[in-house]
């Protein structure tokens, strides 16, 4: 046996550990990101003061800053392999099938996991700056304890129908990338065991359609229930 | 020239490990000066090219498949032999020695057959060292299943594809020795020609199958692992591109052949469904343990079920004619292959097939599922169960024990074997002829070898199951490699053979001038057609049953044939580049100078013997009748121009070890 | 049956193909699909059409030398099966079937519907062996007992027939299933462990040189599989890769 491997990176395999590894970690910021939209349920300045403190906190503490640093991280990696990988995958088929069924043999999610991904991230880009840029370095009203009033530009976002509804479908379509790929990374990090690869699907599934319904229905609740206006 | 089988001197447990002994070594500095050309990837050149690489000589392959892992050996199915009793049922080498005479019909050679034995053993220990995946019980050892015509567990399978994984475990063999370069692999490329020079087999015209070219490649030995011939019938269980063309090759350049008409007829394969078939489908013999094989025992009931009136379940019991059972009664539905196969044609030959052909038999596993499923309730503790219930029960056992095949049948003719029983008839399996080998495998050609399935020497006039993977493993790992030294040793000061001489010059213009003749020859029929009708005149002739007229026939409509064909077959395309047509055009001419021989063949053997079965002789209740006293030697054919005006030289065959016997199943 | 049959047709490597119509008549139901394309060719020749180049051998689903892409399918629509085993009976009357080659950058054509599988065979010699010699005496064969459960998973590993239907189907042309089988086999066995790292190191390391796309976990490969060769394999190479690179020297 000859050549010397390319190991931990630059193999087709490395790059798949890596999409796995950093999926699975935005996957925990997501349930993160989900508790702390829930705290929008909370109606009137009760919940205004509640949410901006923990907007406050998220922004501060210094653990959360690594957390957060890490994420930006792995949004970029997933991203930047994902491209190369798409590329790859691309190359190795130059010349098409002129009829070909992929419908029976795959998920559609499966296969549209490039697409969904750059759906996603235009998402990410939109939503960051909606909030999170503004919470850095826009201009933002203060509460009566003194922390940035990122409640209000929140609330008052969905209750635009337009903003709530892009929200919505992005949502969707994140639903789908997580309904392949938070199990799929499993398969990939080599976890897979007739007894509990059934488990694993069922609880990744359960994640993908549960995690996003929470976040879409905040959106709706926040739509529908106008808090901004009735404050 | 006088033949000399190089039958080493003493006892016969004692022959190989003396030879063995006694052959010349080459040094390793010596080897690394010799080249070896193999032909065929079969277990036989699989195992045989990576052998020779590892002990040091430089090894060219050559299949004429896009990979040396597709050679046919793959689609072996049963299992291989070996004298291992691990089942402890009092096995041993003689024994397997003793089985393969006798199921050979006594017209093999004693001392190859022990040495075949002998080295069995060593087979499934290589094999296993290698990784190939053989079942095991629930201790962790190797299984073992029995097979027909014997009466201990010798059998070791890999479910229905034992030959898929040996072949696997020498092609891993082979692509140790490629990675190291110590074998060079020609893929999609066939041999042509032999070049022989100064009476010695130096080399080979292969030609590139992919550009057309022709490459002239030398050797100081040539090797032939490159099958059987049953594609001679057109319908066979070999694969589209099975050929005897570097055999027949060697042949007209003078190596003898031996036995050709000694062909195997597998009893129960997919019956032929229309004119457009192509080849036949095996269906492993282990479905014999359980299936009974019948036809109505009255013709009007036959002839219903061929024009579709009537069905196979409508059958009373008292109205079948279970034809092996009835002949046979001691070993019943597990008769060998050849007497299975005899009386199904005896009974469609009188009116009693049962498909749209009329021919075919039925293969039926309702009582075994019946008494499967008994059992299985019993084990259950299902009580009063119902012939539903049991039915159901044993469908399920007998799906475990033949799903894939079950499967597999269903695909192939779109009905259900669980619910009607199986159609079966005979088909072209396995030749146990080919090119006379001496003890060394070496042909009349010095320098010349041929291994497996190509050489004539271990399975006499019938082979048993599971034997033809135990042959080409032994010969490639474990004879050839050693035996091959005895020529070779001889060539350490040949230095590297050249291909400029006139011999290879020679060889490459007739092969050229072969090519471009059917390139240019604008007739009107294809290459199919041609071969199909040489496989009509040989299955019907030369088949399963033959007779003088016959095959006086056969030799003569072969000829008219072969002369049409040159005047009138098409092949369209150029001879530059991939012409798969071209190709089988130069395979299916050879087959027509064989086809003629196995006739001739058949037709000076006055004897019933194994596959060879004569009309004319055979006992009142229709057994072969052997004839011992003039027909215990191997036919080796020498050619003359002619295939029917072929010289024929005898080796006789001396049996010092066994008796000869009738044999018997009744 | 009367049929429409849609072809690629490519003189070589470098020429360039297109999809080319052929009504073909009279095909009978219990053809094989390669029967027809054998009664097509018969037709052709015939006519004086060059007739259309496809692989194949052994025709009972073994060899692994047939392939094709058959109305949008590796091997066509039936499953657990090759073209050889596909049959007529599965069309009617009137139907387009359209026959492809198999799409790989890494199968380039060699003509109409035949491709150059080689880089299968050279994923194989990067590792795919078991570092024995054939002396026959190595060890006896029941020295080492393999427990049942290990000895059935890597059969049906070994069952991969190297056809390369996983490839054509994968939207990546991904050859993972292919290389995980093989790894898989060795992996399962005590045989293959002392060289397992280095194995499955270096045959993804040529799986990646031939111009193989990745493995997105679509599944669609196990689906067309004509041997049913599990995406557990897969599951067990990239775990094996992971910790082979974690604790390799190299």
């Amino acid at each position: 046996m000859s050549s010397t491997s390319k190991g931990l990176f630059g193999s087709s395999l490395a790059r798949k550990y890596w999409m796995a590894v950093t999926g699975l970690f935005l996957c925990t910021f997501l349930v993160g990101h989900l508790f702390g939209n829930l705290q929008l349920f909370v109606l009137g300045e009760e919940g205004r003061l509640a949410f901006n403190a923990y907007g406050h906190f998220m922004t501060t503490f210094p653990l959360v800053k690594i957390l957060s640093y890490l994420t930006y991280i792995s949004i970029l990696l997933h991203t930047v392999d994902g491209i190369m990988l798409a590329r790859q995958n691309r190359a190795a088929r130059p010349v098409g099938y002129v009829k070909e069924k992929q419908s029976v043999n795959a998920s559609w999610a499966s296969r549209k996991m490039a697409l969904l991904g750059i759906l996603t991230l235009f998402f990410i880009i939109v939503h960051m700056k909606s909030f999170w840029y503004e919470m850095h370095f826009g201009v933002l009203g203060k509460d009566s304890n003194g922390n940035k009033d990122l409640w209000t530009l929140t609330v008052t976002a969905f209750e635009q129908w337009w903003y709530a509804t892009f929200y919505v479908v992005a949502i969707i379509g994140l639903a789908f990338h997580l309904s392949h790929g938070a199990q799929s990374a499993f398969q990939t990090l080599g976890v897979n065991h007739p007894k509990y690869t059934p488990i694993i699907k069922n609880v990744m599934t359960a994640f993908a359609w549960l995690i996003p319904a929470g976040f879409i229905a905040v959106a709706v609740f926040l739509y529908v229930a106008q808090p901004g206006q009735n404050l | 020239m006088a033949l000399d089988s190089k039958i080493p001197a003493g006892v016969l447990a004692d022959k190989w490990t003396k030879h063995k002994g006694e052959i010349p070594l080459v040094s390793p500095a010596n080897k690394r000066l010799i080249d070896v050309i193999v032909v065929g990837t079969g277990l036989a050149g699989s195992s045989a090219a990576a052998s020779l690489a590892e002990m040091g000589y430089n090894v060219k392959a050559f299949c004429f498949q896009d990979s040396p892992r597709r050679a046919h050996s793959i689609a072996a199915q049963g299992g291989i032999n070996a004298a291992k009793n691990y089942q402890n049922d009092g096995d041993s080498v003689y024994r397997l020695f003793y089985d393969t005479i006798k199921g050979g019909d006594y017209r093999s050679r004693e001392a190859n057959v022990h040495r075949l034995a002998e080295v069995s053993r060593n087979i499934i220990d290589q094999c296993v060292a290698q990784g190939v995946p053989f079942a095991r019980d629930y201790g962790g050892l190797l299984d073992n299943r029995s097979f027909g015509g014997v009466q201990v567990s010798r059998t070791f399978y890999a479910k229905g594809q034992t030959g898929q994984q040996l072949l696997l475990g020498a092609y891993s063999a082979l692509n140790r020795q490629i990675a190291k370069g110590r074998v060079k692999m020609y893929a999609r490329h066939e041999m042509q020609e032999l070049v022989v020079v100064d009476g010695k087999a130096r080399g080979i015209i292969a030609k590139n199958l992919v550009t057309g070219e022709f490459e002239r490649h030398s050797a100081h030995a040539v090797l032939l692992c490159t099958g059987g011939y049953g594609n001679v019938f057109f319908l066979s269980t070999n694969a589209m591109g099975s050929n005897v063309t570097a055999a027949w090759k060697a042949h007209r350049k003078g190596a003898y052949m031996a036995n050709p008409c000694f062909t195997q007829i597998h009893p129960t394969c997919i019956p032929v469904s229309g004119e457009n078939q192509s080849k036949l489908t095996l269906m492993s013999e282990s479905l014999r343990n359980d299936g009974r094989i019948w036809v109505p025992a009255q013709k009007e009931d036959a002839e219903g079920i061929r024009s579709g009136t009537l069905h196979p379940n409508d059958i009373a019991e008292e109205h079948r004619d279970y034809y092996l059972e009835r002949r046979y009664p001691a070993f019943g539905n597990l008769v060998p292959r050849d007497v299975a196969s005899r009386a199904a044609k005896e009974r469609c030959d009188a009116g009693y097939g049962v498909n749209k052909t009329g021919e075919a038999v039925y293969l039926d596993f309702a009582a075994a599922i019946m008494r499967y499923g008994a059992e299985e309730a019993h084990v259950k503790g299902v009580k009063n169960a119902s012939d539903a219930d049991i039915k159901a029960l044993g469908e399920k056992v007998v799906e475990a024990k033949y799903g894939n095949l079950f499967q597999m049948y269903e695909k192939i003719t779109a009905s259900n074997p669980y619910k009607e029983p199986m159609m079966i008839y005979p088909a072209v399996h396995y030749t146990m002829g080919g090119l006379w080998v001496d003890y060394n495998l070496m042909t009349t050609i010095p320098g010349c070898f041929a291994l497996g399935e190509a050489n004539f020497s271990d399975h006499g006039a019938n082979r048993l199951g599971a034997s033809a993977l135990m042959q080409g493993l032994a010969d490639g790992y474990f004879v050839a490699p050693y035996t091959v030294g005895e020529f070779l040793s001889k060539d350490i000061r040949t230095g590297t053979i050249s291909t400029d001489s006139k011999e290879f010059e020679e060889a490459e213009k007739l092969v050229r001038e072969r090519t471009d003749k059917f390139i240019n020859n604008n007739g009107t029929k294809s290459v199919d057609y041609f071969h199909k009708r040489l496989g009509k005149i040989m299955w019907n002739e030369v088949g399963m049953a033959r007779n003088e007229k016959g095959l006086k026939q056969a030799i003569s409509d072969i000829k008219a044939l072969r002369e049409e064909f040159y005047a009138n077959v098409r092949v369209l395309g150029s001879a530059n580049g991939m012409n798969p047509e071209l190709d089988k055009a130069g395979r299916v001419a050879d087959l027509m100078e064989l086809g003629e021989l196995m006739a001739k063949d058949a037709l000076e053997r006055n004897e019933s013997c194994g596959g060879h079965f004569r009309e004319e002789y055979q006992s009142e209740e229709g057994e072969a009748l052997r004839d011992d006293e003039k027909f215990t030697f191997v036919s080796a054919w020498e050619f003359t121009g002619v295939p029917a005006e072929a010289n024929l030289h005898k080796e006789e065959l001396t049996f010092e070890n066994v008796e000869l016997k009738t044999r018997s199943y009744k | 049956m009367d049929l429409t049959l849609k072809i690629w047709r490519q003189e070589g490597p470098q020429t360039k193909g297109e999809m080319k119509s052929y009504p073909i008549a009279g095909v009978e139901e219990d053809m094989s699909f390669l029967e027809m394309l054998d009664y097509l060719n018969e037709q052709l020749i015939d006519q004086g059409i060059e007739p259309v180049v496809f692989d194949h051998d052994c025709r009972e689903g073994i060899c692994g030398m047939c392939s094709l892409f058959i109305n949008g399918e590796a091997h066509g629509p039936s499953r657990k099966i090759t073209t050889c085993q596909l049959h007529m009976r599965e069309f009617k009357d009137g139907d387009t079937i359209y026959i492809e080659p198999f799409r790989a950058k890494a199968f380039p054509i060699v003509k109409d519907l035949m491709v150059d599988r080689s880089a299968f065979d050279r994923i194989q010699r990067a590792g795919g062996f078991i570092s024995v010699n054939t002396s026959g005496n190595t060890i006896d064969a029941n020295a080492i007992p393999v427990p049942k459960e290990d000895a059935d998973k890597a059969f049906d590993a070994a069952t991969c027939i190297g056809c390369g239907a996983c490839v054509a189907t994968c939207k990546n042309s991904s050859a993972m299933l292919f290389a995980s089988a093989k790894i898989s086999q060795f992996s399962l066995l005590p045989q293959g462990q002392p060289e397992a790292k280095e194995r499955v190191l270096n045959m993804v390391n040529q799986m990646d040189l031939e111009g193989f796309g990745n493995c997105t976990n679509t599944g669609a490969c196990e689906v067309e599989c004509p041997k049913g060769i599990s995406l557990e394999n897969i599951a067990r190479m990239n775990r094996d890769y992971l910790l082979a690179s974690l604790s390799s020297n190299k």
